[in-house]
Order: structure tokens, then sequence, then C-alpha cells
């Protein structure tokens, strides 16, 4: 093809990802470089129903004119990145040089929003990922044997967990695993402890939303293998099994390596997907326990009196970030693939 | 001529005294746009203010929805703005005039606030910015049975007294966890803590400055008293707001209980519990801590405000619709549905807890414009102390340190 024809047929999907896309990362970027202005407080006395009180209000008409001369705010450089909420820099200076070990450091970093909302979410997505990649293969491979007449409904069946929303799905969970819901009083009269709660122990609630996240990502991975399988070439089996190859070699020799780039592809969308996990924290109410990403980018929004868009802009833009990385080796492996093919 | 005369003054005096049983609704033809939250108390005076006003307006259309206060900033901003009325609490007035989008209405009170009392006006250097129509606060809910089967005399009045409570009880073998608090992780755990310090004798701010000053002994003091509290509650207290605790009330399953004021009516009606339940069920008084007499609660108010950016006649024709809701009728018809501040109101059993605490002498919630990014801050870092994971004075730092980040990119600092 040449080269201007390629242009033009991209054309329409280059220009609305710059304009979807690229400039509102630039434009979330630039606000994560600003704060807001100095807020102009004056000490008032407040009345209600209860008595009088000394507080203090906020000056509107002079914090007006100071927002109308700067809209963005005021700036700020990259502090936002390195502060308290973020990166952490000084404090982790300090922690590094009071501690006397390296457990007691790694203690003190947990304390930091960033570092423990990290930790979570990056748990998450390395026991996820491979969960869902393996489970889903092996559902694809049984749903593959069955006869003809069972496949529907159990494909049907099998992409439930996917099809429930997952605020929905993940609530009904939470419901489950109460102390007097199904799942939860059951193991309580199993381990016979009547004050085992799932959702008290830091522990138990990390494997609770693992354990949610492999059920409600399996029908993702599970139905593209199975699409995958149906592209499996006959002769190659048959020739397998005429060199006498048992079923399980058939399939580590002529499935596995026939379905590898579909692997990949579901390991890089998998892998942006969990390092984005979001909804099962909500739900679960886990937040004592554990927190993600964008958990973080969340509450810096949520209070709609004081919406922090500087914290949450560079939040982002860390995201972004970490998924790069994440994805660096998937991408560099396939770009490798690709020279190759194109060598030989 | 005489006849005249009478029959003519006659007739005025009959027109002026029907024109009094009618409400006066301002200016005719007016758009009336009303946002508040959801619940029976705001529904009253929204109905009685449409079944008013609604004939006399060309548009009078109401938004009810428990999400109103992350909405209300950005309806609020255009001009002209999305509602003409947003009915609010203390926290969220704060919120609204931290963006200067409430008017002040000395003189709408002037012209239509013949039947305000002046307690309900809520006034900031003497602008009164909102007219307030009910209360609310966290109060004591106790099992009686309860609390006689375990040996406990009386009604416990103190924190300490609270926890020995809770101990007999457990002791007994009659609950193994006695009581309910609303902790979930957020906004409840960190109002918990606002509640015990301000029993404390606490500060929130350093003398008219917008320094955070909660890490001192009142504040490791409330972090302890709320420490040995939680001990007795549910394991899974760090995921309860209202409706989870007031299930469990109803349940049966608790015998002490801190929760608003505003569920009293619901604990206490027949619906949804046993008659076990509701007939032992006694409200009181916040807890003061032992030797102290500050209540442990904040005061809540509702109330209404009307918009900056809307048409003074639009602003006028909100008000006078809304203050002709507040009437002893209105109150009379709706008596156990909200704690009312307007005339008329008859304080029942559900009444009783609110009462009681206010009478006592708690605070209000404060009214400071940096409030809620402590509150933020409050409720997010207190929770590795009460999971046991850190010291009170590291939690309180940590508070202080979160809180200073946030006010400083907010530019409060």
């Amino acid at each position: 093809m040449k080269h201007s024809t390629f242009l033009l047929f991209t054309l329409p999907s280059l220009s609305v990802m710059f304009l979807f896309i690229a400039i509102p990362i630039v434009s979330v970027f630039i606000q994560s470089l600003h704060i807001e202005h100095k807020q102009v407080i004056i000490v008032s006395e407040n009345c209600d129903p209860f008595g009088c009180e000394t507080t203090t209000s906020v000056d509107t008409e002079a914090s007006a004119k100071l927002k109308e001369k700067a809209p963005l705010g005021k700036f700020n450089g990259f502090k936002t990145y390195s502060n308290r909420m973020h990166f952490a820099f000084d404090e982790i200076g300090e922690a590094w040089n009071s501690s006397d070990s390296f457990i007691v450091f790694v203690k003190k970093i947990y304390n930091y929003p960033l570092y423990r909302a990290l930790s979570f979410t990056l748990t998450y997505t390395f026991v996820v990922t491979p969960f869902v990649l393996f489970l889903g293969f092996l559902v694809a491979l049984g749903v593959n044997n069955l006869p003809k007449l069972l496949k529907g409904p159990t494909i049907f069946a099998s992409l439930l967990p996917m099809i429930v929303t997952p605020l929905v799905g993940s609530l009904i969970l939470f419901w489950m695993v109460d102390g007097d819901g199904v799942i939860g009083a059951t193991l309580q009269k199993i381990f016979n402890d009547n004050s085992l709660s799932l959702k008290a122990s830091p522990v138990l609630t990390w494997v609770m939303l693992m354990v949610y996240g492999i059920w409600h990502l399996m029908p993702f991975s599970f139905i593209v293998f199975y699409a995958g399988l149906q592209t499996v070439p006959h002769e190659t089996i048959e020739a397998a099994t005429i060199d006498g190859a048992s079923k399980f070699q058939r399939t580590r020799h002529v499935v596995i390596p026939h379905l590898m780039p579909l692997a990949i592809f579901i390991t890089l969308i998998l892998l942006m997907d969990n390092f984005r996990v979001f909804e099962p924290i909500i739900s679960f109410r886990a937040e004592a326990h554990a927190t993600s990403i964008s958990w973080l980018i969340w509450n810096h929004l949520r209070e709609s009196a004081y919406p922090l868009y500087n914290a949450a802009g560079a939040t982002s833009m860390i995201t972004i970030f970490f998924v790069g990385i994440l994805l660096l080796p998937v991408l560099i492996r396939t770009w490798r693939d690709f020279n190759e093919k194109n060598k030989g | 001529m005489f006849l005249k005369k009478l029959i003519l003054s006659g007739l005025t005096a009959l027109f002026f005294s029907s024109s009094l049983f009618a409400a006066d609704c301002g200016p005719n033809g007016q758009s009336i746009r009303i946002l508040a939250s959801d619940f029976p108390a705001i529904h009253a005076i929204a109905n009685s203010a449409e079944s008013n006003c609604a004939g006399s307006a060309s548009e009078f259309t109401r938004n009810h929805t428990t999400e109103a206060r992350q909405i209300m900033n950005a309806a609020q901003t255009p001009d002209p703005a999305e509602y003409t009325s947003v009915i609010v609490a203390n926290s969220t007035l704060v919120q609204l005039m931290n963006d200067g989008l409430v008017r002040p209405l000395n003189d709408l009170v002037e012209k239509y606030g013949g039947n305000l009392k002046s307690n309900q006006l809520i006034t900031i250097d003497g602008k009164i910015m909102a007219i307030a129509f009910m209360a609310n606060s966290q109060h004591m809910y106790y099992r009686t049975d309860i609390l006689d089967k375990a040996g406990v005399d009386g009604m416990p009045a103190t924190y300490d007294e609270i926890i020995s409570a809770a101990e007999k009880i457990r002791s007994a073998g009659i609950m193994e966890h006695p009581l309910v608090m609303n902790l979930k992780v957020g906004w409840n755990v960190g109002e918990v803590f606002n509640t015990i310090y301000l029993a404390h004798g606490g500060e929130f701010f350093k003398q008219g400055s917008a320094e955070a000053s909660i890490n001192n002994a009142k504040g490791i003091a409330a972090l302890e008293t709320m420490k040995a509290l939680v001990e007795y509650a549910h394991p899974d207290h760090l995921t309860q707001a209202s409706d989870d605790t007031q299930g469990l009330w109803e349940a049966g399953q608790a015998a002490i209980g801190f929760m608003w004021g505003s569920r009293g009516g619901v604990i206490l009606d027949n619906e949804g519990s046993s008659a076990e339940v509701t007939s032992n069920t006694v409200l009181s008084a916040a807890p003061t801590v032992t030797g102290g007499s500050i209540p442990g609660a904040t005061l809540w108010w509702d109330g209404i405000t009307i918009a900056t950016n809307v048409s003074d006649s639009e602003a006028e024709a909100t008000f006078a619709a809304l203050v002709s809701g507040m009437t002893s009728e209105m109150v009379a018809a709706n008596n156990d549905d909200a704690i009312w501040l307007i005339d008329g109101f008859k304080p029942g059993p559900a009444a009783a807890g609110v009462s009681a605490t206010a009478q006592g002498g708690a605070k209000s919630y404060p009214m400071f414009a940096q409030m809620g990014l402590l509150h933020n801050a409050l409720g997010a870092e207190l929770v590795d102390f009460l999971k046991g994971a850190e010291s009170a004075e590291q939690a309180l730092s940590d508070v202080e340190a979160v809180y200073e980040t946030a006010a400083k990119d907010a530019g409060y600092l």
C-alpha cells in the first residue's frame, strides 16, 4: 500500500485519537502543574439555632478576582508529583534516614497513599492476570470438547460474570460474604469462629477482591481463547494424532503455540484493565484495607466542595506512566516478533 | 352614606381577612426550581410550598436526590443558575458559600419572614444566609431490657459508663458485640472522631487560621476513647454506615447505639423490627467524658438558601413560596418526620435524643471554610489506628500532614 493511501485510510481514526485522547491527556497534565489560588479567608461570627461561634469563611469577591487573572490557578511545577499525596520524596528520604532496618522502612513507606495504593494495585494485577489467562484457557478447552447441544447454554452461563455490571456483581458478593450472608455464615460455621469476618481482615479482603476479579474477568479470556480454538488447523491436529501424540501433547505442542498471539493480546488488555481496578473496592467498602490508583483519583475528586484537580491530574499521569512500564515487555516482544517475521 | 361606608369597610375587612389566610407567594409568574436531599422532612416542606404557590408560579420543579451535595456547586455556578433554591445543611451551606453561590436574605426575611423565629435564621457576620427548619444530631440509643438483664443501673451517660455497660453485656454472654456506630471509612469515621474530640473540649484549628491543631493531648484522648468503644463494635464496623447500623439495631443485634437522630422515627415505628426491639429502645443524650459537660455530638440543621445567580423576582418568589410552607399546620401534619424548629412542634419519643443533646450544650458541626478538607483527612487516616496498625500520635500527625497537603493545593494555607 502506498504511504499516502495508508495515511488517508487512518486519518479519521488518527484525528479522533488526537482530539479525544491526546488533547485531554495534555490538558490533564497542564492542570496537574497548577494549584488553586490562595483563598482570601476572613474570620466571621456565625450564628445558628444552637448558638454563635467564631469561624472562618472565604471572601468570595477577593478570591474571584484572583481567579479571573489566571483561571488555571497558581503554577506549582512538579511539586504536586513530589508531595506527600504522591511520590513523597522528602518523607521517604527522612524515613530512610530514620529507619534502622529495611522492614521498618517498608512499613513507613506503606503509610503514604500512593505507595499503599500501588502495592495493592500491582499485587492485584500480577495475581489476577495469570489466573484469568490460565483458567480462561481451561474453560475454553472444556467447552470446546462438549457435545454440540450443550455448547450454547454453557457459553452463555460462562459469560454471565462479565455481563453482570461490576458494581452489581460485587455488591451481591459483598452481601454474600457478610457475617449474616451465605458465604460468611458458612465460613464461620466451618471454622467454628463467630467473629470471623472477611471484611475485617486485611488479608481476607485482598483475597476476596482478587477472587472477585478472577471471577469477573475470566469470561473475557475464555471467549477469546474459545474463538481462537475454532481456528486451530485440523490437518496439524490429525497429523499429530497419527504421529502418536497424546491429547495433552497435542494441546501443548499444537494448540498452545497456535494461540500464543491471542494470549499476548489478552495479557495486554488484562494488564491494563487490572491496573485500573476500582469498582470492587467501592462495592466491597474495602478502602480500609485496600486502595488502588484509580480509587486515589476518585478520592481526590470526590469532595465536590474541594475537588483537588491537581492531585487527580497528577495521579492520572502516574497511572499512564505505570501502565506504559507494565506494557513495555509485551510490546517489545511483539515488535521483535514482527521484525523477525519481516526478515524471514 | 353611613350605610355605604359601613358596607365598604365591612367588605374591606372581609377582603383583608381572607387574604390573611391565603399564602403570600410574592411576584406572580416566576419560575421556582428547588434542589434538595431526599428524606421525608424535606418532602414535607417542599410539598407544602408547592401546594401553596405552584398556582401563581409559571413553573415549580423539584429535584430530590441524595447526591444533591455532589452536584450543587456545578449546578449553581452558571448564570442563570440551574436552581433558584438549594436546601442545605451546615456543611453544604459552607460548600456553596465558598464559591459565593447563595445570596443574603435580610431584605426577603423582612418582607416575608413574619412567621419565622429568630433562632431559625442562620447568620454569618450579620447577613442571613439560610433559614433553618429542622435539627439533627447523633446521640445514644439503648435497649433497656438488655441493660437490665446485664445488671447495668440506669442509662450510661459517659463514655466510661458505656464501655463498662458494654463489657457487662459481653461478659453476661448476651452479646459479643453490643455496640453499633457508623464507622465506615471516610466521612463517617471522621465524624465519629469529631464528636468525641468535641466532647473532650478540642478545637480543630489554631485561632483565626486554617492551620489544623488536632495532634494534642485531647486528640489522643479522643482516639483512645474511640478505640475502647470500637472494641465492642461489630467486627465489620469499618464498612458500616447509617443504613447498616439501623439494620443491626432493628434486627435486635445491638444494645447500645450511637446513631443519627433522624433514624429515631424510623427505628421506633412498627415497620422493619419486632415489638421486643421497638418497645425497649430508648433515645437519650450523646455521652460526655467523665467529669465533662459537653455532649459528644455535632448539631446539624437543615435549611433553605436562595441562589445568587438568579433574577431578583425569581429569588423573591422562591423565598416566599418556601417560607409559606413553614407553618404550624405543616408541622402538625408531619410531626414525627423531624425535629422541627418551627412553631407547633410537639417533641415525641423520637425527638428525645436530639433535644437532650442540644440542651446539654453540644456544639454545632464546625462551619470553617476549610473544615471539609480536615474531615476528609480524618476519614482516611484514622483507620490505621483503629485497625491497630499505628499509634494515636502517628495517626494524628498523618491527618495533619494530609490536611496540610490538601489545604495547600486548595489554597487555604
